[in-house]
């Protein structure tokens, strides 16, 4: 089978090929297409990154100094469930850092890391703005709020 | 007419490509241009039905789906009230409605019933057959639900009621909570555009900017510039196209204020930026939100939607010649970009660097074109100014400094939430009386206040009132707002080292006083914490300090040592303990603290073991329990759980 025809059955490539025709002649395009990309492929592997650089005429160099500058960017695959744990100001004086401590035991992993099994991403994130609820961490997006060391493992098994 | 948007007969001609010029007053006011008192009637019957007064035969019930209640449920309580109410035959007495934040996110999820402003806190799905039988249907409260002030002990009845709201001024948040902010209709009933339409009818560009100057407004995003003043420098630039900025990459932590108002309130966002644009002369403006907001930026991209469709956001808006088009771009995560020449880097899609100036936004901004920029608040300050004069406005407030400021209380207090309160407000009010003091009974330290930028002010100058000027004076900073409050157990050594470690990392590298300094202080500031601080280490961390702060290009490096600078003015006493006695005087600092438990006093229940994340406590029934000190990762949970005070921190 030839590479072009495998391209033409890969359901992700159709979407970035739609999404770079969308944009391709749009001014300031580059953060917008690469956080669809990211929302295509859960992160942005070199070969994607090659075809922006590509289709929005822009240096790979540029693409790739801009994708390592912002917090939101990934250059390697994610886990299935993503931990966002909150160490912003309130969530700090409010235990936030054990909380981190504890999850981090209980995962095994560092800030930015994946578990083996790839189930678990951690992330260290500096405000999700739910500050009320502090200390709180998110996981897909969902915020658990009012969390202490002894609650993080009854929320983690929940997420497959 | 089933909707107020809907025409009220075939007389009206409105549509976004046929604008009407009265279309925002004929709303609330209508008809304007024929005589009917059946399509009066007609429109006021559907006010009335929004606004829930006491005359619309329909009752609403508040459901808050701001981040913090929809993270405590928020959503399936409406699904199930909307069920019990069809389960009772209410369904056309009753409407639910959600509506943006309340800023009381401890007390979530927050149900209100109106017209009677009966304010629910903590509801849980079980308690909605209740409140429909008991209130809805009898008209009694289900007083269990109602909030309970942790002061005095007693309910409190309606919102106005709880001292967390009564002491309050809500003008910017006055939408906030109560209208559901994905339909216009609803901030059109609050008197919504009114503001624009009075710009864009009965006054010129130019007199809109003396009324801005005159309302003594300044810049909510940190350092208080006057708005007018810099909207006219935008407006005085040479271009054939320029423009309008909404700043909404509120990256300090600890501050959500432009979150709530943007997910309860956007078309107040929106419709500051139309008076700003016609002031300015631009016809196109971003506004750049922080991508970990999602609710918001959803919320802006349905209400610019609404804009478009009533014809105020678009060509030859209410008939007037003046168009206007706007974009929301979603940040990417730097905080950097909240500085306004590194935002525009990052909307022409570069990395977030920020330019030396001059040349000015003003002057040669967004893609090199003359560029206004505000921050959130500042933007939805501006509609009530248009709409009540610069006079009203300039009522509220300190001599230099006017209006309102919404602070984001956080951390140890009884009462965290938004809190909106005149300029000038003492810190001790907004703290003790707003915010009902510190939990638990501890003891105050300090409040540290502007985030990242700002400083710590201990407690005997809490009665310094809050303007943008005394806290400058003072070592600190209004900043966006965010005062994050710390009792006996926060160590102030650690929270420089928390603070420099956020601004560290996000230092975007071109200057290298900050990229560099940052660092460096940073690890005195780790080593002090872990008893490891040498004794020239504070006439390091001064001199560092100092010039980051004067040789740093934008105001993150500029401010940056800040709060380290203000804990060393206040609060020296507890690094020079770290250093010279090796110990935490708030017993916050793990590397400082062990943890163990007294044999004698332990009474072998095993509540500490049953509790330990990590499972480093060992023992059973007949052997005191034990800590294994090296894996204990000093959480403090044993300490917490034990009801015998067996467990020692030292």
């Amino acid at each position: 089978m030839s590479a072009v025809h495998e391209e033409l059955i890969d359901p992700k490539q159709v979407k970035l090929d739609e999404l770079l025709d969308h944009y391709k002649t749009q001014k300031g395009a580059l953060i917008p297409v690469l956080q669809q990309a990211q929302d295509i492929y859960g992160y942005l592997p070199a070969d994607v990154l090659k075809q922006i650089s590509k289709a929005l005429r822009l240096p790979l160099a540029k693409v790739y100094g801009v994708v390592t500058f912002y917090a939101q960017f990934r250059l390697t695959p994610m886990g299935r469930n993503v931990v966002r744990v909150c160490l912003g100001t309130a969530c700090h004086v409010r235990g936030g850092a054990k909380v981190l401590e504890t999850i981090q035991k209980e995962l095994k992993i560092e800030d930015g890391g994946t578990t083996e099994d790839g189930r678990y991403t951690l992330e260290i994130v500096a405000c999700i703005g739910a500050c009320g609820l502090a200390p709180v961490f998110s996981v897909n997006n969902v915020v658990h709020g009012k969390m202490s060391p002894d609650k993080v493992a009854g929320v983690l098994a929940k997420y497959e | 007419m089933k909707s107020l948007l809907d025409p009220c007969c075939e007389r009206c001609t409105h549509t976004a490509q046929t604008p009407c010029k009265d279309y925002v007053r004929c709303l609330t006011e209508g008809p304007i241009c024929h005589d009917d008192e059946q399509c009066k009637a007609e429109r006021q019957r559907l006010l009335a039905e929004i606004k829930t007064e006491k005359t619309s035969a329909k009752k609403a019930v508040l459901f808050c789906t701001g981040t913090g209640c929809a993270s405590s449920g928020a959503h399936s309580l409406i699904d199930l009230m909307e069920s019990e109410l069809k389960k009772h035959g209410l369904e056309n007495t009753f409407t639910t409605r959600p509506t943006g934040c309340h800023g009381f996110c401890e007390q979530g999820p927050i149900v209100i019933v109106e017209p009677d402003q009966t304010f629910y806190t903590h509801v849980t799905p079980e308690d909605i057959p209740e409140i429909v039988e008991k209130d809805l249907i009898q008209g009694e409260r289900v007083e269990r639900l109602l909030y309970v002030d942790p002061t005095s002990g007693e309910h409190a009845t309606t919102y106005n009621n709880t001292p967390f709201y009564a002491k309050q001024n809500r003008i910017i948040l006055h939408n906030c909570g109560h209208i559901n902010p994905e339909r216009i209709e609803e901030y059109f009933a609050q008197d919504g555009y009114k503001g624009f339409a009075r710009a864009i009818q009965e006054m010129q560009p130019l007199e809109v900017i003396e009324e801005v100057k005159k309302s003594g407004l300044r810049g909510r995003g940190g350092a208080g510039f006057p708005t007018g003043l810099k909207w006219s420098f935008a407006q005085q630039a040479e271009g054939d196209k320029k423009y309008v900025i909404c700043n909404a990459d509120e990256g300090d932590p600890g501050a959500f204020m432009d979150r709530s108002v943007l997910e309860g309130d956007p078309h107040s966002v929106i419709e500051g930026m139309l008076i700003g644009a016609y002031a300015i002369g631009a016809d196109e403006g971003y506004i750049y939100c922080r991508a970990e907001y999602p609710l918001a930026i959803k919320r802006l991209e349905i209400a610019i939607k609404q804009a478009q469709e009533v014809g105020l956001l678009g060509e030859n808006i209410l008939n007037s010649g003046f168009s206007f088009n706007l974009h929301v771009k979603a940040g990417a995560g730097a905080f950097v970009c909240g500085e306004e020449t590194a935002l525009m880097a990052s909307i022409e899609g570069n990395r977030g660097m920020p330019k030396v100036r001059p040349p000015f936004p003003a002057q040669k901004g967004l893609w090199a074109k003359p560029t206004n920029n505000n921050n959130v608040e500042t933007w939805s300050n501006v509609p009530h100014i248009l709409r009540h004069g610069a006079d009203w406005y300039a009522q509220y407030g300190t001599e230099k400094s006017k209006g309102t400021k919404i602070f984001a209380l956080t951390g140890k207090l009884n009462n965290t939430g938004l809190v909106e309160v005149p300029m000038g407000m003492s810190l001790r009010e907004i703290i003790f009386d707003i915010g009902g003091g510190v939990q638990n009974g501890k003891k105050f330290k300090a409040v540290q206040i502007g985030g990242p930028s700002g400083g710590c002010i201990p407690e005997e100058m809490l009665d310094l009132p809050v303007d943008f000027d005394t806290l400058v004076q003072a070592g600190a900073m209004v900043g966006s707002g965010g005062l994050v409050i710390m009792d006996e157990d926060t160590c102030m050594v650690d929270v420089a080292r928390f603070f420099l470690n956020f601004t560290q990392k996000e230092s975007c590298g071109k200057c290298t006083p900050c990229r560099e300094g940052t660092k460096r202080m940073l690890e005195i500031l780790t080593r002090i914490t872990k008893g490891e601080g040498k004794e020239e280490d504070l006439v390091t961390l001064e001199n560092l300090a100092h010039v980051v702060k004067n040789t740093s290009l934008c105001g993150l490096g500029q401010t940056a040592p800040n709060p380290v600078l203000a804990t060393l003015k206040y609060f020296r006493h507890e690094y020079e303990a770290h250093i010279y006695d090796k110990q935490c005087p708030a017993h916050a600092c793990s590397a400082l603290l062990s943890y163990s438990i007294d044999a004698d006093k332990c009474k072998k229940c095993g509540l500490c073991a049953r509790n330990c994340p990590v499972s480093c406590i060992s023992g059973d029934k007949n052997t005191p329990y034990q800590i294994n000190t090296e894996a204990c990762i000093k959480c403090g949970t044993c300490l917490d759980k034990c009801k015998f005070g067996a467990v020692v921190r030292a």
